[in-house]
């Protein structure tokens, strides 16, 4: 089993966690509103760039976890502070950084009561979810988990829309129910492996009935975080509610940590077991594509469409994952990553909108791409990603999945097309309705395009997105080791007949 | 002379509790009977520190002083500062018997201290009861108020189910004098080992924990708690819900120590209760409007976590209950510190009542916080580590079943806890006065976050030192080592 280097002390991973903390510390007696979100900006900004060494550092031609840190924890329990990275979480890390810095970008005007605590909570959660992708302890995995539910309710339920109540404790009930049953099967895991070290978890034969248990027990988990299709419905309460900067992260990265558990998790601990559920998960993974596409094409509400779409691109995501092909990790994985990069861009369009007119209501913004084209242009890119238009980065990932699935199941992608007829029919229509839709409407008059600061949040993701859309390579060749590898852990037990 | 400085923490709670008695012959002594409170506290504190490698047995073997009666008495005393810090202005008790009531705090401290030395179970018993009846009268100090449950009706139902466990607990440890001839806790447990599982030990080792049971809230014994809670003052309250179930774990471990550790039927009604305890304690809970029935309530739940240590019979889980109910001790005087100072003149706080909290203060908002999701079990505080520590423990006995209920369990006390936060975070209210808190509330909040968040991100320390001094106890696999 390959573990990376052994033992060695601090490094650029625990330099990434500690770094939000450390300046949550300071912004912690900032004064100022203008100071904090300065600085807020500030540190954020150095994280993601520091973040860049991750990039250059990790070599995606070896197999194993890199940049491994390994210090005992809590002695008596056995729990080790211990992290690293592979090509897969590399990549979800360098997104988690990226996103952060525009998030604080977005709040900027958006956020004008209790500027601190906001700001606090942002960077607590950035510490949770670098920690979430690049634990290889078990416990300390659970730790950042669940550390990460406090800030996102609070910022949720304090800054968010009318119902905001609601949709942080639904979404804080649910993401606890899940994990409850994860905390006894580490439990359980640990008694059969003898340590909390997830590299010594994967590949350790465990046997067939213990794996089911073992799996079903993520499941939960992990489906809730995904959200995969019966258990979706926190997902557009919270979206809808929370302000634009906790959409954008939510969307963004907390729901990359369900498909992250999949396959850091599921795949190689419970090789067996993942056989055995995939058919049936490719299943929900269609039903979620199609319940996204249709109920994203009945929504009014331009905040509920994109949080709709949400659940729709995460059904690819999973389907891939259960193809269990390298074509469909991969490109699940891509997809994890432009569906941050997309929806996140929705969600900031969106936003900025939502800060204009006081309303999310597609009609009330028909037309609008009259009075502010840039926001058009920019609204437009996204909108064309989302329906995975070729030459977009989406278009890549959603291709490897649906290459992946026919593999497996033909019968299964074809009742998939309608989902994807539907993304590029609510996409096309919200772009209509907003950039040439409506007569010139009067209450449209003066309202600004946008400004140098709005442009600045959105350009990195709209590179992003022609980026990856003509120039995948590097991205996949980054995690393509590592998906080998994953494959090898999961093919190591004998085949089950994969077709449902 | 070295018996006596072996002895200093507990002479100097008992010095302290006679300066107290002489303060409060006089009156409008309060405020010096608060610093001489503290000041008892703190010292013993430091003695406990300075006797801490201090290993004797004195007063004929009834009483051992070891690393763990020591660790112990760090704790209670520990837990005492903050009592005392938390009893600052005591609004809710009458100005004249104010002096009397740090007399019984520290009284009961003391009690609960020798508890963990003793190792004679009659000592044992009247220790125990030097610790408890202070608290009886506690909660009977409570201002009569219209519209709210009586004290004095809180205060019997306490004495009278206390008083009824008791009796239990003698007859039981009746049966085992019978048995072994000897009230000596080592001698016993030696002529015990080979008559661990006969029905009458059974019998004697079960009833003997009753007693205990009452002290923790555990399930069939737990029908004092809510009306208790509601009854007596917010410090009171902080007083019965910490330190008694400190005590009653480790006389709990003493108890256990004389069973067969490979025994089942044991474990299994501990089991039974631990399960029971959980599921009523969280699903009443739910229920409930008024924020310290339900701490009554989800402290019947948390006894049965504590339990699951207990289920294990070893040592692991020994110091996994320990840890735990210290934690808890801490998360739940969090919530009293905060529910005390909200409460305008010692009226009980609704649940509604902490609306807006975070603005009124935020300080004891953030309190709030720790605390309640502290005991929620999320990390980083000391109740997630807690509960791994007994989930581990448990699961390594091959209770499986308790550990899934346990989680469960944790999944349903969620819900209520968050209508809390919920609540103090985003709830409004239309008073929204600033609550302004004294200098030593302020020094009492950070500690307890610092204390709270410190036990859940390095719990090492502290379940390191419970499980060697353990060892160095004797207490391994649960057989005590006959007396030195």
């Amino acid at each position: 089993m390959p573990t990376g280097h052994p033992a060695e002390g601090f490094g650029l991973l625990s330099v990434l966690i500690a770094a939000p903390l450390a300046a949550a510390v300071v912004a912690a007696f900032l004064r100022s509103d203008t100071a904090l979100r300065g600085w807020t900006l500030f540190a954020t900004t150095l994280i993601g760039v520091v973040s860049l060494g991750l990039w250059t550092g990790y070599e995606p031609g070896r197999v194993g976890f890199q940049l491994v840190e390994r210090m005992p924890w809590v002695r008596s329990l056995g729990i080790e502070y211990r992290l690293g990275v592979d090509g897969i979480s590399v990549l979800l890390i360098l997104l988690t950084t990226g996103l952060a810095p525009l998030c604080v970008l977005a709040s900027w005007k958006y956020i004008g009561v209790r500027v601190k605590e906001f700001m606090l909570c942002l960077l607590v959660m950035e510490t949770a979810m670098v920690g979430v992708f690049c634990a290889l302890d078990f416990v300390l995995f659970f730790v950042f988990w669940e550390a990460m539910l406090i800030p996102m309710s609070l910022m949720i339920g304090v800054w968010g829309g009318p119902r905001r109540v609601y949709a942080a404790l639904k979404f804080f009930v649910y993401t606890m129910a899940g994990s409850a049953l994860m905390l006894a099967a580490i439990v359980a895991l640990r008694l059969k492996v003898g340590t909390f070290g997830i590299p010594e978890m994967m590949g350790h034969n465990l046997s067939n009935e213990f794996q089911c248990w073992v799996f079903a027990a993520f499941l939960l988990s992990f489906a809730i975080k995904v959200p995969m299709v019966p258990f979706h419905t926190w997902l557009p309460a919270a979206h809808v509610e929370a302000p634009t900067a906790g959409s954008v992260l939510l969307a963004g990265v907390l729901l990359k940590m369900g498909t992250y558990g999949f396959l850091r998790f599921s795949l190689p601990i419970t090789p067996y077991a993942s056989q055995v559920f995939a058919p049936w998960l490719m299943g929900l993974s269609v039903a979620a594509i199609l319940y996204g596409g249709m109920a994203a094409l009945a929504q009014t509400d331009m905040k509920k469409l994109v949080a709709y779409s949400s659940v729709g691109h995460m059904g690819f995501a999973t389907l891939g994952i259960f193809s269990l092909t390298k074509e469909g990790i991969e490109g699940a994985t891509l997809v994890m990553i432009n569906h941050g990069v997309t929806t996140g861009g929705l969600f900031l369009v969106v936003g900025m909108l939502y800060e204009r007119l006081h309303s999310r209501e597609l009609d009330r913004a028909a037309g609008l791409g009259r009075v502010m084209p840039w926001m058009a242009t920019f609204l437009g890119v996204f909108c064309l990603s989302s329906m995975a238009f070729p030459g977009t980065n989406s278009f890549i990932g959603e291709f490897l999945v649906m290459a992946g699935g026919f593999k497996i199941s033909p019968l299964l992608m074809v009742v998939a097309v309608p989902g994807v007829v539907a993304a590029a029919a609510y996409n096309l229509r919200m772009l209509q309705r907003v950039a040439y839709g409506g007569v010139s409407n009067p209450t449209h008059q003066g309202v600004p395009d946008l400004s140098a600061r709005e442009i600045l949040t959105l350009l990195p993701l709209l590179v992003l997105v022609i980026w990856i859309g003509l120039q995948p390579g590097p991205v996949v060749n980054l995690m393509q080791t590592s998906v080998e590898h994953l494959l090898g852990q999961v093919r190591s037990v004998p085949a089950m007949t994969l077709a449902p | 002379m070295t018996t006596l400085y072996a002895f200093l923490p507990e002479l100097v709670l008992a010095s302290g509790a006679l300066g107290l008695f002489a303060l409060s012959l006089g009156t409008g002594k309060d405020r010096a009977g608060w610093w001489v409170a503290l000041g008892t506290a703190l010292v013993a504190w430091v003695a406990a520190w300075m006797t801490f490698d201090v290993r004797e047995t004195i007063f004929d073997g009834a009483y051992r002083i070891d690393g763990f009666s020591q660790t112990l008495k760090l704790i209670l005393i520990g837990v005492l500062a903050v009592l005392v810090l938390m009893a600052g202005e005591l609004r809710d008790v009458r100005e004249d018997i104010r002096g009397e009531y740090r007399f019984l705090l520290v009284m009961s401290a003391l009690g609960f201290v020798l508890v963990t030395s003793c190792m004679d179970v009659l000592a044992l018993v009247v220790s125990l009861e030097l610790g408890s009846f202070p608290l009886y009268l506690a909660v009977a100090t409570r201002r009569e108020r219209e519209g709210q449950r009586s004290q004095m009706e809180s205060a019997i139902k306490y004495v009278m189910f206390g008083v009824a466990a008791n009796a239990i607990m003698l007859f039981g440890l009746g049966y085992l004098y019978g048995l072994t001839g000897t009230t000596s806790l080592p001698l016993m447990a030696e002529r015990l080992r080979p008559l661990a599982e006969t029905p009458m030990a059974l019998a004697g080792i079960g009833m003997a924990l009753v007693g205990l049971f009452y002290k923790l809230a555990v399930l069939p014994f737990h029908f004092w708690t809510p009306d208790v809670y509601e009854g007596a003052s917010h410090e009171s309250t902080g007083v019965i819900a910490s330190m008694p179930k400190v005590g009653a774990v480790v006389v709990m471990i003493r108890w256990l120590s004389l069973a067969a550790p490979e025994g089942r039927s044991l474990p299994l009604l501990l089991g039974i209760l631990a399960a029971g305890s959980m599921l009523y304690g969280n699903l009443i809970a739910m229920a409930q409007r008024d924020f310290k029935r339900l701490l009554g309530f989800s402290g019947i739940a948390h006894a049965g976590y504590t339990m699951l240590g207990l289920v294990a019979l070893d040592q692991a889980g020994a110091s996994a209950s320990v840890f735990y109910v210290t934690s808890y001790a801490l998360m739940v005087l969090a919530c009293f510190t905060v529910i005390s100072r909200v409460s305008e003149d010692g009226r009980n706080v609704p649940i509604a009542g902490l609306a807006g909290l975070h603005r009124r203060s935020p300080l004891l908002a953030a309190t709030l916080l720790v605390g309640v999701f502290g005991l929620a079990g999320v990390p980083p505080f000391a109740g997630f580590m807690g509960k791994l520590a007994l989930f581990t423990a448990a699961f390594e006995r091959g209770y499986g079943w308790l550990v899934v209920v346990a989680v469960l369990n944790a999944a349903i006390a969620v819900y209520y806890y968050l209508s809390v936060v919920r609540e103090a975070f985003f709830g409004d209210a239309a008073d929204l006065s600033p609550i302004r808190l004294d200098a030593a509330t302020r020094c009492l909040c950070v500690g307890l976050i610092v204390a709270i968040v410190t036990l859940g991100v390095l719990p090492g320390r502290l379940l390191d030192v419970l499980s060697a001094v353990m060892s160095a106890a004797g207490m391994t696999a649960f057989v005590p080592a006959a007396a030195s």
